[in-house]
């Protein structure tokens, strides 16, 4: 009969452990999800910017240097490697604010701004500087999660034994959390 | 506190669903007496007639809601590049599947969202939305649907209308019945009771719209101020949803062709009055309680 409760015992705590460790398994999933988001998007605005540059390229003397910055930076974007998450969103900051400073400076060209191609990059760059945003929230918020349960206990057992490391947030420029988005609101359509 | 009030609102969906149930019983009973002194012979065909039309009002809900209010479906991001791509981030940010995206062609600004559950729901925007409120307003608009449909409030909705609606269609019947002369069958036997019993199952039939209205209304009317807060939590900008509140209820009503009165408690804002109506029937809590809320956020 005792044998019958240690058998128990055993199988509801291996039930216990593979449960647990497939919960922790998933969490970590959805932070790299989360990540590969933001990869997405990053990529996607590296594609748009070329055709930007060569958009803005003909309208007068537009600031050669804004555009060789954004150029620049977006190479620089590209040869970071992958893993290197925060070295990826520190360029990737310094390039939205720089696509920032394009979009501030089309203000003086009504030309440039009623052209049908223009307003489409901008909607199509607009939209993924909100997609890098959101992503970026998401990417905290499911790593935030990730990390509660790698500390709780009973997970934090499993944790342990299965090696399962934090995940780092990401920060937010401090610029933008006073105001965010705050040079895109009107110029969407 | 989110996860208690997707639970919250489960739980709340089958209380809801008894309640409406019973009173469907009540109405079934008094429709039932009225025309054929009858009871069961009531209770039967209003259970019947109650499980196929609820269930084809549920079932098809987005389609209907759709229709009754003269909305479009928009093929792909080409159609409303900005709406669309608003609707994908906070889908993205509030995790849950990018739903189908409706217009309404009115000037008046105004947003719903439909569907039994986040894996097939629906938002609409009217073009007026779309023509008067900046990104960060509309975004805000957005993040207060999609709230609607990640805490399930859509669903709680869509069974209020379903519900609302059969108890409309059978009292419909029965008052109907009244002016086609019914009721004559058995008019020379013990008709002292028979008075107050046809006279209470009248009152049931006449009420009956009233209170499942009520109901709804006030289903709505809790909705908003969490929906409010929700969005807020997505967008982290409290600012956008203020005044795109603002402008909302600073605007002329929509057009009373473009919307269905049993859907005006689904909008962001009462689509067909401005003017503050008694609390017991308004769809919506006052705007400036709403925005006095947000601002404290």
């Amino acid at each position: 009969m005792n044998i019958f409760i240690w058998i128990g015992i055993i199988l509801v705590l291996i039930i216990a452990y593979v449960v647990i460790y497939n919960g922790l398994v998933s969490a970590r999933m959805h932070t790299k999800e989360s990540w590969a988001q933001i990869d997405v998007q990053l990529k996607r605005r590296n594609d748009l910017i070329p055709n930007l540059i060569e958009t803005v390229k003909g309208y007068g003397k537009y600031e050669q240097g804004t555009l060789e910055k954004v150029i620049g930076l977006r190479n620089q974007l590209m040869e970071i490697p992958a893993s290197d998450q925060q070295a990826t969103m520190e360029v990737s900051n310094q390039l939205t604010s720089a696509l920032k400073s394009v979009f501030a400076l089309s203000e003086a060209y009504p030309d440039l701004k009623a052209n049908q191609q223009y307003a489409k990059l901008m909607e199509e760059l607009t939209n993924t500087e909100n997609k890098i945003a959101y992503s970026r929230q998401l990417f905290n918020s499911t790593t935030a999660n990730y990390n509660a349960k790698i500390q709780m206990f009973p997970t934090s057992v499993v944790a342990k034994m299965g090696h399962f490391e934090p995940s780092v947030f990401l920060e937010v420029p401090s610029e933008e959390k006073v105001a965010p988005k705050v040079s895109f609101s009107d110029q969407g359509l | 506190m989110l996860y208690d009030q997707i639970n919250q609102n489960k739980r709340k969906t089958v209380m809801l669903f008894i309640g409406f149930f019973m009173f469907l019983a009540i109405v079934g009973a008094a429709l039932g007496y009225f025309m054929w002194r009858s009871v069961s012979m009531g209770l039967l065909i209003t259970l019947i007639v109650g499980i196929v039309y609820v269930g084809y009002v549920y079932s098809q809900s987005t389609d209907i809601v759709m229709q009754m209010n003269h909305a479009q479906e928009l093929q792909g991001p080409d159609d409303a590049p900005e709406l669309w791509h608003i609707v994908e981030d906070m889908s993205l940010v509030a995790q849950v599947p990018m739903p189908r995206v409706f217009i309404i062609n009115d000037p008046s600004p105004n947003a719903f969202a439909t569907g039994n559950n986040p894996n097939n729901a629906a938002v609409a925007a009217t073009t007026g939305i779309l023509q008067r409120l900046s990104r960060d307003e509309l975004e805000g608009v957005m993040a207060h649907e999609m709230t609607h449909v990640r805490n399930y409030d859509i669903r709680i909705q869509t069974l209020a209308v379903a519900l609302t609606s059969v108890i409309a269609l059978l009292a419909n019947l029965g008052t109907n019945f009244m002016f086609w002369g019914g009721s004559r069958r058995d008019s020379d036997n013990n008709s002292g009771s028979n008075i107050v019993g046809i006279l209470v199952s009248l009152l049931v039939l006449i009420l009956a719209p009233v209170m499942g209205t009520i109901v709804q209304l006030a289903i709505s009317r809790n909705r908003e101020y969490l929906a409010d807060a929700g969005a807020v939590e997505l967008t982290r900008n409290p600012q956008g949803l203020i005044s795109a509140l603002q402008k909302i209820s600073q605007s002329e009503p929509m057009q009373e062709d473009n919307v269905a009165p049993s859907s005006a408690g689904l909008y962001i804002s009462n689509p067909l009055s401005r003017e503050k109506m008694s609390d017991l029937f308004a769809t919506h809590p006052p705007m400036d309680q709403r925005i006095a809320a947000l601002e404290k956020l």
